[in-house]
């Protein structure tokens, strides 16, 4: 098995699987109908790229096991999303700031992944960049709308951009499997896309009249598999039936 | 206008409606038909969005990415559907924030087996091929409702919801030919399911306040026990097909009748969930209300954000 | 009821596909213009329904009134001459 294009294609894929199940977790509280159906949207968009990514995954594996196994079936330790995306739906400030802060670099590196050799990675892209396009406006107008909203709602944006900020800097950190992907024309060189990235999302960030955090403390880990203490709970309720029932169809 | 205008106005209105002309938002109507039709519309919209809350607790432990997926595009669905009747009833005069403050405040009903909890995994499949099922046989009906624009959201609610029984059945097959412990599953849901099912059609006929208003305005076509009958009739079979079990030891085909003789329904467990002491009446409401109330400063801001950027456009234009 | 500003009714217009004109969808509720599209995508467009949608602040369409129908539109009911029926031509001719 080429175990480096595996865990590659793991890396890209989880990121969209948690988030996609944060989401998930918001269908019927949303603001307003119309916001709870477009959330819902974003996050059939991600499971759906999720479903794309694990089925080539279980392929190249060659073994017997399916896309639930990868999705559902790994240990703490093995899930390699950023910790960025595991952050919790403190409120529609912090679900719209996560989805902002990991929207704009998933566009980026859709992009260039759209450029891989990998034949099947790069359709993969091509699909997956017009469904991020949305959602980066999507997320981007809630941005400019909270922050240039009322008081209330600028200090909340404010706080949740603040508190989301140290998980950025994780997104450009390159794991092993990304090196040699990057080697081998499959992968995206993700430290090429730091500079943009921050220069899209601050100029964003000050259209939303919103300040650009200074922190230069960042965390990591989660490409390492060493989450936060948010993601153990996430999985346990997605991996709840595939643990309580072993070994069934459904 | 003169009572014996009103009354000439009212015989007008009641011959359009039996010619099958559709009455329409700005058309006079006398006030009972816009009462009536804001009544059911909006508890038809509630029921459509308390309704997500029962699947939507299943949507982060579904057990496969397949199942996942489908049940979001589920749930989502039901607030799609709650927003079409919700404008509906907007046409009608009265404002959507009006008709959340009535599910709020506990004036306005919805359907009560939302409010029975969802428990496990195979309740996804009951609520899917038992609820739904019954909804559509309420609804398939509605879409030659007299109002028009009832009418049409019924059109595209139909379309929609064609999926939605055929996803719960295929769970609940699914579970019956797994294994046993599956099938446990299955016939357990089916056990809690089955009963409150029935009692989602109404109450009897003789027990039915607004019926023959409502058949005369095309807002019902059948009565809740012709319903309750033909549901009881075509889910039989279904049941038998997955090796399920209907919970009803006096269900018996009736060959004069040509249907099912069934048991009797427990109503006085009916009118308790009804008067809100079901199970769940509580904390869906608590949900509902909760998600209105944490989302104002979100409605508020972007309000806010919407005005400011009018303004600023209109200061440039000068 | 408080006294608050509520998002506005829009009403949704969308192409099912080109060839074809827009055609009347629904409504929503939108803060501004560029949320009544995105809410209508959301909306109206999940089963791929439309190729281009129009949204339309309900307050800003005039509509007739039904107590004026007749002399809105009966008066166009005699007009019989803007038919092609009206006008009497001979069998041989046969496509016009």
């Amino acid at each position: 098995m080429k175990q480096n294009l595996y865990n590659y294609i793991l890396g890209i894929a989880d990121n969209s699987l948690i988030l996609g199940q944060r989401l998930g977790e918001l269908t019927g509280h949303g603001p307003s109908l119309e916001t709870d159906i477009a959330c819902t949207n974003i996050s059939l968009d991600l499971f759906g790229q999720v479903r794309s990514y694990f089925q080539y995954a279980a392929k190249i594996a060659g073994d017997n096991r399916t896309e639930d196994d990868i999705a559902m079936l790994r240990k703490e330790r093995e899930y390699v999303n950023v910790l960025l995306v595991e952050q919790p739906n403190r409120d529609f400030a912090y679900t719209m700031a996560r989805q902002f802060l990991f929207d704009i670099y998933h566009l980026l590196f859709l992009q260039k992944l759209e450029k891989s050799k990998d034949l099947t990675l790069s359709a993969i892209a091509t699909k997956s960049i017009k469904e991020v396009s949305y959602h980066e406006r999507f997320s981007g107008d809630w941005i400019k709308r909270l922050g240039d909203g009322t008081e209330e709602s600028k200090t909340k944006m404010q706080d949740a951009i603040d508190g989301l900020w140290t998980y950025t800097d994780e997104l450009f950190h390159q794991t092993e499997a990304d090196k040699a992907m990057v080697a081998e024309g499959i992968g995206v060189d993700v430290t090429k896309l730091k500079e943009t990235y921050y220069k899209k999302v601050n100029e964003i960030l000050e259209e939303a009249t919103l300040e650009i955090p200074e922190s230069k403390w960042f965390q990591k880990g989660g490409k390492e598999g060493v989450h936060t203490e948010h993601l153990g709970y996430l999985l346990a309720e997605l991996q709840y039936m595939q643990r309580a029932y072993p070994n069934m169809e459904w | 206008m003169s009572e014996e205008q009103i009354k000439n106005l009212e015989v007008q209105f009641e011959a359009r409606i039996a010619r099958d002309e559709k009455i329409e938002p700005k058309d006079w109507m006398p006030e009972k038909y816009r009462k009536t039709h804001i009544r059911q519309m909006s508890q038809h919209a509630h029921s459509e969005i308390v309704g997500m809350l029962p699947e939507g607790n299943w949507i982060t432990r579904a057990p496969s990415l397949r199942r996942k997926v489908a049940l979001l595009a589920k749930v989502q669905d039901e607030a799609g559907h709650g927003l079409y009747l919700y404008s509906a009833c907007e046409t009608l005069g009265i404002s959507r924030d009006e008709l959340y403050d009535q599910l709020h405040s506990g004036k306005a009903k919805y359907s009560s087996i939302f409010n029975y909890p969802t428990v496990t995994w195979a309740d996804m499949g009951a609520v899917g091929w038992l609820v739904d099922g019954a909804a559509i046989i309420n609804q398939v009906p509605l879409c030659n409702t007299s109002y028009g624009p009832y009418a049409r959201a019924m059109v595209r609610v139909c379309k929609e919801e064609s999926f939605h029984q055929r996803q719960g059945y295929e769970i609940m097959m699914k579970l019956a030919n797994g294994a046993p412990e599956q099938k446990e599953l299955a016939q357990d849901a089916l056990n809690r399911w089955w009963w409150p099912s029935l009692m989602m059609l109404g109450p009897t006929d003789a027990e039915s306040i607004h019926t023959e208003q409502s058949m005369k305005w095309k807002l019902k076509r059948k009565s809740n026990d012709d319903l309750r009958q033909q549901f009881i009739d075509q889910t039989v079979p279904q049941a038998e097909l997955i090796g399920l079990t209907i919970p009803d030891p006096d269900l018996k085909w009736n060959e004069e009748r040509q249907s099912y003789d069934f048991g009797e329904i427990n109503w006085d467990e009916f009118w308790q969930v009804v008067k809100g002491h079901g199970p769940m009446n509580k904390e869906r409401m608590k949900a509902r209300v909760g998600a209105w109330e944490e989302g104002e400063w979100v409605r508020d801001a972007a309000m806010a954000h919407a005005e400011k950027k009018q303004a600023r456009k209109q200061k440039q234009a000068i | 009821m408080s006294d608050k500003k509520n998002w506005p009714l829009w009403e949704i217009f969308v192409r099912s596909k080109n060839g074809l004109e827009h055609r009347h969808f629904g409504s929503l509720h939108a803060a501004d213009a560029e949320m009544a599209l995105e809410n209508a995508r959301d909306v109206y467009t999940r089963r791929n329904e439309g190729v281009s949608i129009w949204v339309v602040e309900s307050k800003n369409i005039t509509a007739s009134n039904p107590e004026h129908n007749g002399e809105m539109f009966e008066p166009a009911q005699d007009k019989v001459y803007r038919h092609p029926t009206f006008y009497d031509l001979p069998d041989e001719v046969k496509h016009m």
